[in-house]
């Protein structure tokens, strides 16, 4: 159901983080906030920034950038969180996570969505689904599921950088 | 839709099974009681209705090959010995096996020697046909009980005929499904007086008619003791192929009281004739009772006696009927739907905390009126709503006298088991995580505790154990305690296995309270032999870990020689706990209330002073104290005056550093997630008045990990990675 859900989606929020575009699929954002307190836990590696309240639920917080490797996320006012909707041991599990600013939602045609590249990008090639070039910018299109892993989420340690220092 | 009610179908009869052990437990130690050997009929007889409905065969043929065999039980001439309640209890667990894991095979068999037995055990009390029983006919008997009819059972306890309308009309195309519409009216035959009238007027001309359809239709009058989900169980393999509409007429034996249908009722009933139809032609027709006083055959009053005796009847059947009601008025509910309520609820709280502070800060006093009643409505709904997940601990008391019973049996040991306070009510998850650890008390209170009989004889005890379990409210808390007159805790002998095992330094004083602690050690046992009930060491430790998850605390009290008593200290509910909020830096943090005992001051010079030791006297007491700015990694700078928030663990005392005690907090937990399962120092996070986030500190978590780095080289300063 999810593969015929995913060919079927076109469309995708853009997101900002550190001067480079980002995209969720839209089927998997369920509302953009903007930036509130967060509530660290202890014990956390740094890119788990923590927890906030969601309308009475608590739901974790990542800092998308710490979790790329590119540094902490300054708080600004575009600031926003963007709330995903993930899949953690067969269960559906809201998750919010922390970007620059969000930029739009775009219509992008599968015929031009580029499998990730192996080498040269930013992130790792195991979060991306696809690349994809609208207008003037260059979109990563991330896999949520493979960005919001389990193995992901509980690892000791931010992303090392070699692979962006490598780039 | 058939799952949902094989699910039903199970739950419903691991409740009956409890039910009946509990009136065979009863029984054993009253034999006399027939009010109990009626309850465990009912349990028969229910098990034998739902598992026929529920595709459970198996089943409600052996619950009513039970119900022949015990029959002679309800003549009430027959004492109800040990052997007896054996053999009923392990067809119990034959149904629970049946129930969990059919295979028709093995259950089958041990049903039938099950069965033997119990007929051989009550050959001597059946009646005069079947008195010269030899064991070798009672082997044919199965064979002939499965046949035998329900409806021909011996009318002296006369069970309730109800006479059901059946209308019947199979889909066109039944024949090619293999169903043959005339086996299932057969079928019915065999479930007591039936008529049957066949409708053909669907049938087309012989021209039109395809000779494969089926265009007839029935309507059955049956009258049987059958309840009606035998009868819908007759055509549960063609329900989705045919209308079907079963109606209950009338019921009862006593059919007098109930006023008979007119014919003209009857027919308006069925659709066969418009009320207005028949009460044109009813109106041609005068009343019985003029016709007879015109005739002057009665007087007047006396055709009024008799209308007044009839309304009476009347009325009886009426309040029959309401009170049938009154005692279906409870529902079942899934559990699922309830916690979510509650959680529904602790979101209301939440927000009604906000909705409070809100109405403080702004000079409006209407807003504070309303404020003041949400509040008030809030707090009511909340009780309610964590009431709804309440449960009487009884039922848990009373499943244990079936396992006392069958330890009693496998030890040799003679114990008595005394119950109080069944009535008091915990919270739904606190029962059931009680379950465990109260298995494993009471297999330890009957192994090592209660002695055999001769030793008991020779201390001048009675011959007989005694456990008791009881409950008791305690404040927020209930007191569960197992008390039994055993031989109680040797201190020594704990004492000597402690320094054996390196839990204890050979020359250190332990008070008694710190030496009956050690049998909570892991792999602690002074059992000189491991039996197969205990002594293997693991049991205390998982008790203690249990009890601890729950945020309680266990006590044991052991006068030596004369008994045991631990008592396990519960909170009712664990969902929402009384905390102590505090202030650490910028973040919140919920300490549970249960652990705080006070809180002191600590000053500058204070801290200063005991270089870098973190140690406070507490009345001429040595303290350990921590910072949680330490553990949390909180930046801001301390404040002159920290508070020390002294917290009583099993451990021992510890303080944890705060900078500012806010106060105490109602707390609706609300759980981390999978995500956060290696965090040691939070156990769960609450949401504030101002929407924030508080973290619930896990006290006893932290006591535990700071244990563990007191044995690491380094030392120092203790605060979990």
């Amino acid at each position: 159901m999810k593969s015929s859900e995913q060919a079927v989606t076109t469309q995708f929020l853009t997101f900002k983080l550190g001067g480079e575009v980002f995209a969720f699929a839209i089927g998997r954002v369920r509302e953009v906030l903007d930036y509130t307190a967060v509530t660290k836990i202890p014990e956390m590696p740094d890119f788990m920034l923590g927890v906030i309240n969601l309308r009475g639920s608590v739901v974790t917080v990542v800092d998308m950038r710490l979790k790329f490797g590119m540094g902490p996320t300054p708080r600004a006012v575009n600031t926003c969180i963007v709330i995903v909707e993930i899949e953690l041991e067969g269960e559906t599990t809201i998750l919010g996570a922390l970007a620059d600013c969000v930029q739009e939602v775009v219509d992008l045609d599968p015929e031009n969505i580029e499998p990730p590249p192996r080498i040269g990008a930013r992130v790792k090639s195991r979060f991306i689904e696809g690349m994809c070039k609208n207008g003037e910018d260059f979109i990563t299109i991330l896999d949520i599921d493979g960005v919001f892993s389990r193995e992901e989420l509980e690892m000791r340690q931010n992303c090392p950088r070699d692979l962006a220092a490598a780039s | 839709m058939n799952n949902d009610l094989t699910e039903t179908f199970r739950t419903e009869a691991g409740e009956l099974l409890a039910e009946l052990e509990a009136a065979l437990l009863v029984l054993e130690t009253a034999p006399g009681e027939s009010g109990q050997i009626g309850r465990l009929f009912r349990c028969l007889h229910t098990l034998k209705g739902s598992g026929a409905m529920s595709g459970y065969g198996e089943i409600a043929s052996f619950a009513h090959k039970l119900e022949d065999v015990l029959e002679v039980l309800r003549a009430g001439n027959v004492t109800v010995g040990a052997k007896l309640i054996d053999r009923v209890l392990s067809a119990a667990d034959l149904i629970q096996t049946m129930l969990d894991d059919p295979d028709p095979l093995l259950s089958n068999k041990r049903a039938d020697e099950i069965l033997a037995a119990l007929r051989e055990l009550l050959a001597p009390f059946s009646g005069p046909p079947k008195n010269d029983q030899t064991p070798g006919e009672s082997d044919r008997e199965p064979q002939e009980l499965s046949c035998a009819n329900p409806c021909e059972q011996p009318l002296s306890d006369s069970p309730p005929v109800t006479t059901y309308r059946i209308f019947f009309r199979p889909n066109r195309d039944i024949f090619n499904r293999g169903v043959n519409p005339a086996l299932l009216l057969q079928d019915l035959r065999t479930l007591g007086t039936c008529r049957i009238t066949v409708d053909v007027d669907a049938m087309p001309d012989l021209w039109d008619m395809d000779p494969e359809g089926c265009y007839t239709s029935w309507d059955i009058i049956l009258s049987t003791s059958e309840d009606i989900n035998a009868l819908k169980d007759v055509f549960i393999f063609v329900e989705e192929d045919c209308e079907l509409k079963i109606e209950r007429i009338c019921e009862d034996s006593n059919l007098e009281e109930v006023p008979r249908k007119r014919l003209g009722e009857m027919l308006v009933e069925k659709g066969d004739a418009t009320l207005e139809q028949v009460s044109r032609v009813l109106g041609k027709q005068k009343r019985l009772g003029e016709m007879l006083v015109e005739e002057g055959v009665v007087s007047p009053s006396k055709v009024r006696a008799a209308l007044m005796e009839q309304r009476q009847l009347r009325e009886i059947v009426e309040k029959k009927k309401e009170q049938v009601e009154q005692s279906t008025a409870s529902v079942r509910v899934p559990a699922a739907k309830l916690d979510s309520m509650v959680d529904l609820v602790g979101e209301l709280v939440t927000v009604q905390a906000s909705l409070r502070q809100l109405a403080r800060s702004k000079k409006f006093p209407e807003l504070r009126l309303i404020a003041e009643q949400v509040d008030r409505l809030t707090s009511e709904l909340r009780d309610n709503t964590m009431s709804l997940r309440m449960v009487p601990i009884g039922a848990t008391f009373n499943k244990f006298s079936r396992l006392v019973r069958d330890l009693s049996a496998e030890l040799s040991k003679e114990v008595v088991l005394t119950t109080e306070g069944s009535q008091v009510e915990l919270d739904k998850t606190v029962i059931e995580r009680l379950q465990d650890p109260l298995v494993h008390i009471i297999r330890n209170s009957m192994d090592h505790g209660i002695e055999t009989p001769e030793k008991r004889l020779s201390r001048g005890k009675n011959r007989k154990g005694a456990l008791h379990l009881s409950a008791q409210h305690s404040g927020a808390y209930v007191l569960v305690k197992i008390a039994d007159d055993g031989a109680g805790l040797d201190t020594r002998a704990l004492l000597a296995r402690g320094i054996e095992k390196g839990l204890v330094q050979p020359d250190s004083q332990l008070s008694e309270k710190e030496i009956f602690s050690l049998i909570f050690a892991q792999g602690f046992s002074t059992a000189k032999q491991v039996t197969s009930v205990s002594g293997r060491g693991v049991g205390m430790d998982v008790v203690k870990r249990a009890i601890d998850s729950m945020g309680g605390s266990i006590e044991i009290f052991s006068p030596k020689g004369l008994g045991t008593t631990i008592t396990l200290k519960l909170p009712l509910t664990l969902a929402i706990i009384d905390g102590l909020l505090v202030k650490v830096g910028e973040g919140y943090f919920v300490l549970p209330l249960s652990f705080v005992e006070e809180c002191i001051e600590l000053t500058r010079q204070d801290a200063a002073k005991d270089n870098g030791r973190q140690l406070t006297f507490i009345r001429q007491n040595l303290v350990p104290y921590i910072r949680l700015r330490d553990l949390f990694s909180t930046d801001a700078p301390p404040p002159p005056v920290e508070q020390i928030v002294i917290a009583q663990t099993p451990e021992g005392k510890i303080g944890l550093v705060v900078d500012k005690v806010v106060g105490q907090h109602q707390t609706v937990i609300k759980n981390l997630g999978k995500l956060y399962r290696n965090v040691r120092a939070v156990s769960g996070t609450t949401i504030l008045g101002d929407g924030t986030v508080a973290l619930i500190v896990d006290i006893p978590k932290i006591v535990d990990s700071l244990a563990l780095n007191e044995t690491a080289p380094e030392g120092g300063v203790p605060a979990p990675h």
